[in-house]
């Protein structure tokens, strides 16, 4: 289960950096959500594996898991769709208003 | 007794911004209104918030859960310090945009300058490491929306790369925090100073890891070298005031790290020791000749204060890398004195580029009308961003220096050959844009009015700078005060320690 979910996160990331790195704003933004759901995993696994647990010690319980960082997700996850979203449109919008979607900027660009 | 004036400065501009988006959408003399009486709100409440944080940290536990289990807000000399700084420079902002019309090329504007201050004050009120996070998304997405403000092709290009850049700092911001919360089982900044001490060696490479990647979040909000990339193009073609209320968005980056490096990976901290001191030192070093170097070669003006932006950083972390009380009390000084001088050539810019048709200087442009007193207020501006006498840039520099006990030589002639070659650069602009001989016959009619309102908020800044100058005798005993306190942070954890929970 750990190396499983070890994989897993290696391998959004590694390809999350990857995709950031090409030159075009869509695997930009492909890459972003790829990092963002390492991250929450990543997150998620931070309050430990714990299969069929309760999230509330009791009397009668041997373990629990841990409900903090399931709510730690939640907000993350609200937050990066969030920001994809706003990163969609300011990137829309510049391809719409420059007709490229190269995410650098051009050598000699006028100010407007 | 419960003090709500602490939440206050965070829940004034959310009720505004929402009434601003749900009933003024149209009507821009409504929404300066609101915005107007907010900010004066908001003075009144960090001016009484300082004499509330004089008598040591005053918690504000949300819910009235008990502290580590919810979220607590701490108001200590710090918070209350930046808070006022944010209500005080939005002032001059929101004097300088309703008198330009800049806020009227775009909309919601007052909407996204209120949820702006709302994510600056809660990040700077917070005193939980996952509420930093989310505060600090909150004062990015409205920076996200203010950076395009205006529109155009360019904005929106530098839009993508800033927002980009800046999503990629939350993302490490979230491996970190799961990091620390993975070792610690807490994200409370107080629990946290308690917990990272009892730590077994054995967790030390994570400690470090999380130290480090967090360290990077607040590098990137700092503009710290190597991840200053982003800052020069988006201060460059945001609207001037908009770049000119950017100039606090840096000191969050140094708030952050002076508040986690005081609180929770602090020096004496035996799992990761000088590890902050060591990095930002190098970083500093780095960003003072990026940001010296930048300033020469920069051919607009917006450029040029952007890359003078990331030396005046440099020089902020050499001091806050030493972790003492009178480097922390210096580097506090330059926070304030930075935020201001910053501001003030950021509209000075603008003023410039309206009259000029651009900010090119290496193009020749006709002679404009008030270009005397443009002339002699961006001297004044640059004489205080390079650090000469008599302004509190040579204060703040003089500070830091002073305070720098260790690897002075290196310091001092960092410092000094960066504010020399900034120098340079700052004369240069200023002699192409206000003395060059152009041969062109002047545009009287291009020009903009007078504008007595715009040069009204650029002389409060320059009044702030000369305040900052004048007063600086009381402002560092009280700035060396606050420094004591970070550095014995006993009041900040026991204000937040169980059983206090406000009956």
């Amino acid at each position: 289960m750990e190396a499983l979910l070890a994989i897993i996160i290696g391998a959004l990331c590694a390809g999350g950096v990857y995709l950031i790195l090409q030159l075009r704003s869509f695997p930009v933004i492909l890459g972003m959500s790829l990092l963002s759901y390492a991250v929450n995993i990543f997150l998620f696994v931070g309050g430990r594996l714990a299969v069929n647990m309760p999230p509330i010690i009791g009397a009668q319980t041997t373990g629990y898991s841990d409900p903090l960082p399931q709510a730690l997700v939640l907000t993350a996850i609200v937050i990066s769709f969030g920001m994809t979203a706003v990163l969609l449109l300011m990137a829309l919008g510049s391809y719409l208003h420059t007709g490229d979607d190269f995410s650098d900027t051009p050598p000699k660009e006028p100010r407007p | 007794m419960i003090a709500h004036s602490v939440i206050a400065p965070i829940i004034v501009p959310a009720v505004v911004a929402g009434l601003v988006i749900l009933f003024a959408r149209a009507n821009l003399a409504v929404q300066r209104l609101a915005s107007l009486a907010a900010i004066a709100l908001l003075i009144g409440l960090s001016l009484y918030n300082i004499g509330l944080a004089s008598g040591g940290p005053v918690p504000y536990f949300l819910g009235n859960w008990p502290a580590p289990f919810g979220i607590a807000l701490v108001l200590d000399n710090l918070s209350a310090m930046m808070v006022l700084l944010v209500a005080v420079l939005a002032a001059v902002v929101l004097v300088y945009t309703t008198a330009t019309g800049w806020d009227g090329r775009g909309r919601h504007f007052h909407a996204l300058f209120m949820f702006q201050l709302m994510g600056l004050n809660g990040a700077f009120l917070t005193g939980d490491a996952f509420n930093l996070f989310v505060f600090f998304e909150v004062l990015l997405i409205a920076s996200y929306g203010l950076m395009v403000h205006g529109g155009g092709a360019a904005r929106l290009r530098a839009g993508v790369q800033y927002v980009a850049f800046n999503l990629l700092g939350s993302t490490l911001f979230l491996f970190a925090l799961a990091v620390i919360y993975s070792v610690t089982g807490t994200l409370n900044m107080a629990d946290l100073a308690q917990k990272m001490p009892l730590l077994p060696e054995g967790d030390a490479a994570l400690v470090r890891a999380s130290a480090v990647m967090l360290l990077m979040v607040f590098a990137i909000k700092g503009a710290l070298v190597p991840l200053q990339f982003w800052l020069p193009h988006t201060y460059a073609l945001s609207a001037g005031p908009v770049a000119a209320l950017f100039a606090v968005m840096t000191k969050v980056g140094a708030y952050s790290v002076i508040r986690f490096g005081t609180l929770v990976f602090t020096p004496s901290l035996s799992l990761t020791g000088g590890l902050w001191g060591d990095i930002l030192w190098i970083a500093a070093l780095a960003s003072i000749a990026v940001g010296a170097l930048g300033v020469l070669a920069a051919q607009r003006l917006g450029m040029m204060i952007g890359f003078s932006i990331i030396g005046s950083m440099g020089a902020l972390f050499l001091a806050v890398a030493q972790f003492s009380p009178a480097s922390i009390a210096a580097a506090l000084y330059y926070v304030l004195h930075s935020t201001l001088a910053a501001a003030l050539l950021f509209l000075l810019a603008d003023l410039i580029a309206a009259r000029r048709g651009h900010d090119d200087f290496a193009q020749p442009a006709p002679a404009f009308a008030q270009s005397g007193l443009l002339g002699s207020m961006f001297m004044m501006a640059a004489i205080a961003m390079v650090g000469l006498p008599p302004l509190s840039g040579f204060v703040g520099k003089f500070m830091i220096l002073q305070a720098l006990s260790e690897h002075a030589a290196t310091a001092w002639s960092a410092v000094l050959l960066g504010s020399l070659v900034t120098m340079v650069g700052f004369g240069r602009a200023g002699s192409a844009l206000f003395w060059r001989d152009t041969g062109l016959a002047p545009q009287p009619a291009k020009h903009p009015p007078a504008q007595p309102q715009a040069f009204a908020a650029v002389f409060m800044l320059a009044l702030g700078l000369v305040a900052l100058t004048v007063l600086a005798g009381p402002i560092t005993q009280w700035l060396a005060q606050t420094a004591q306190g970070l550095l014995a942070p006993a009041p900040y954890i026991d204000a937040l320690t169980l059983p206090k929970a406000v009956p």
